[in-house]
């Protein structure tokens, strides 16, 4: 499946996006280390939806706007990049930190989305749990805490980094930062309006995720009763990446 | 030139195995390594080692700000500038400085300061610093708007001590319905502002424009960096249209002086290595959070990661000079030296660092007050 990539401009940000495969659209927001490159998900997605994969504000080739100073900038920018695209019954996927975006736009406005799928999602806080300090680690640390099965992170490690993407990686650390270094990968009042999502919710988690660890699903199932939670086994904290094929059946189920 | 004597007041009992194995003494060194009888002797140890250098003919006594860190034992420098205030009468005494975006609010700042100002007649230097990278993890402030909150902390005090009250701030990150100061700071318009750095242009463009013309002092750094930033300092000033004045410089370094050469070396090896090989040791992501510094900056550091992270022995620090040693006549010649091509016109020397004990550090304040100071004060 091809995909399109081109830059489009909202709110005066330069964004760039990735649009592939025809269907129902589906929005995917990528967390805290972007999304450079079509991973085979969202290929797999794309035989059955129109999927758009955006990098944030701060994220990637995307500009670095003045305005992006809290993830509620983040939220109504997407609000209003749907309004401009014209979509609707949208399906929003957010992993990490784009679960958060995704929760953070539907508590504004669901009139565009038809379902959403956070995916070892930040966004709340846990009161017998911690999101692990990413900012404290190594980046090869924080590569290999991101996934179960050790092979995936010494591949990916064995490549030694492009000036190119360590420029990138410098510029979404310092997004994320900006966005999620206090609170902590939450929102303290987002609890407060999360009945106003009034969507299907499903909720995706690696069950060995040592970055959002699995143990929030409880939260997010007593602040979100209604929602369907999905354990997938033998995966750490991006199952589809880790576990492409079991997280497209759960999108489509 | 001024002549300060700084203190960093570490705990000096720390087990350095400790420290090593947990690869650094910042933020997340277990506090139970801290014992409070200790403590209490090295306080007061240490006040009384800052009291000691106004006897010894030091200008200034100077304390600093650092938090969760066996490094320097003063999350307030309030606290022992305070006590110095009190207990001292002719030193000016600095602090250097006030984590100023770290604290939540600036108010408390202009009023501390304004305080210790009153209570000492006007014996006060104000120092600002926006904090090292390591407290951002301790505090949980924000790290990208670290400079934001710094230059707006700023103009809330300073406005504060100048302008008559009460008239209202409003800023992005505080805002103030009536800033009305009590008391108003002893000096007029108000104690000098000294900016101490690890070196940074933006920094320096900051700090020598002609609206603010404040003191820079490039702090633990080899001796080539300090000649570079104070010429870039100086250079900045010429390019705002003025001449810098000596006094507008100032370096800070570590000093150990003995009866003789060898003798210093032998006497302050350990305690020199210990400084700079654990007390000040942390690794890259903790020194530099995202939007602490440029991402160019953090680069160049990144780049030069082996270098800076690597364990440093007290020869290599002479050859550098991040450290001053020796006989009386030689600490005299190396800033003899360093004096005619850089003219700073204020001199931090650390005369007490990492596990130095009191009987050496006496020693050491002893011999560079009485033998090396008076030539250098004479200097100019």
């Amino acid at each position: 499946m091809k995909f399109g990539d081109e830059f489009i401009t909202g709110n005066g940000c330069r964004t760039r996006l990735r649009r592939g495969g025809k269907g129902r659209p589906l929005l995917y927001l990528h967390g805290a280390s972007g999304a450079p490159v079509i991973q085979p998900f969202m290929e797999k997605l794309a035989e059955r939806f129109d999927v758009l994969v955006p990098e944030h504000p701060g994220y990637g080739q995307s500009d670095e706007p003045e305005w992006l100073e809290n993830i509620h900038d983040v939220a109504y920018f997407y609000l209003d990049l749907i309004k401009k695209l014209d979509l609707s019954e949208i399906l929003l996927v957010g992993t990490s930190m784009g679960g958060w975006i995704a929760m953070e736009m539907a508590v504004r406005d669901c009139s565009r989305l038809s379902q959403l799928v956070l995916v070892g999602s930040a966004g709340i806080a846990s009161p017998d749990a911690e999101v692990a300090d990413t900012f404290l680690m190594a980046p090869e640390d924080a590569v290999r805490a991101l996934y179960h099965d050790p092979k995936i992170a010494e591949s990916l490690l064995a490549v030694p980094p492009t000036p190119e993407a360590i420029d990138m990686q410098l510029k979404n650390r310092h997004t994320t930062a900006r966005l999620a270094w206090e609170p902590r990968f939450h929102d303290p009042h987002l609890p407060k309006w999360l009945h106003r999502i009034d969507v299907p919710v499903k909720i995706v988690w690696g069950e060995q995720d040592r970055i959002v660890p699995v143990s929030f699903t409880k939260e997010f199932s007593r602040l979100m009763p209604k929602a369907e939670i999905h354990i997938v086994k033998n995966c750490g904290h991006l199952p589809p990446v880790e576990k492409p094929d079991e997280f497209v059946a759960i999108v489509c189920r | 030139m001024q002549i300060v004597l700084f203190h960093l007041m570490p705990y000096a009992d720390l087990d350095l195995e400790a420290g090593r194995k947990n690869g650094t003494v910042w933020v997340k060194l277990p506090n139970r390594h801290f014992d409070p009888q200790k403590g209490h002797k090295l306080y007061n140890r240490f006040l009384d080692e800052l009291e000691y250098g106004e006897k010894l003919g030091f200008d200034v006594v100077a304390v600093n700000e650092h938090h969760q860190t066996a490094y320097g034992l003063m999350p307030s420098p309030i606290v022992t500038a305070s006590a110095l205030a009190r207990r001292t009468s002719k030193v000016k005494i600095a602090i250097l400085g006030s984590a100023l975006p770290l604290r939540s609010h600036p108010m408390m700042v202009a009023e501390e300061h304004a305080m210790i100002d009153v209570i000492s007649g006007g014996r006060l230097i104000s120092g600002f610093v926006r904090g090292i990278g390591a407290e951002y993890h301790t505090f949980g402030v924000n790290p990208t708007f670290s400079h934001d909150r710094f230059h707006e902390a700023h103009d809330l005090i300073v406005r504060a001590w100048t302008e008559e009250g009460p008239f209202s701030f409003r800023g992005r990150h505080y805002e103030v319905k009536y800033v009305n100061l009590w008391p108003r700071p002893y000096q007029k318009p108000h104690p000098p502002i000294w900016i101490p750095s690890q070196g940074s242009k933006e920094t320096i463009d900051w700090a020598s424009h002609p609206d603010r013309r404040y003191t820079y002092l490039q702090t633990f750094s080899p001796a080539k960096v300090v000649a570079r930033y104070l010429k870039m300092y100086r250079d900045t000033c010429q390019g705002h249209g003025y001449q810098a004045k000596d006094s507008q410089l100032g370096w800070a370094v570590p000093v150990y002086v003995s009866d003789t050469d060898s003798n210093a070396v032998k006497e302050a090896k350990a305690h020199f290595e210990a400084f700079r090989n654990v007390f000040v040791k942390m690794p890259l992501e903790m020194l530099l959070p995202p939007g602490y510094t440029s991402r160019e900056s953090m680069k160049n550091v990144i780049k030069a990661k082996a270098q800076m992270f690597g364990d440093v022995t007290l020869e290599q620090a002479l050859e550098l000079g991040l450290f001053v040693c020796g006989s009386p006549a030689t600490v005299l010649k190396v800033f003899k030296q360093h004096w005619d091509e850089m003219r700073f016109g204020n001199l931090l020397v650390l005369c007490q660092f990492a596990t130095l004990p009191a009987d050496l550090t006496r020693k050491n304040m002893e011999l560079f007050a009485r033998e090396v100071m008076p030539s250098l004060k004479a200097l100019g």
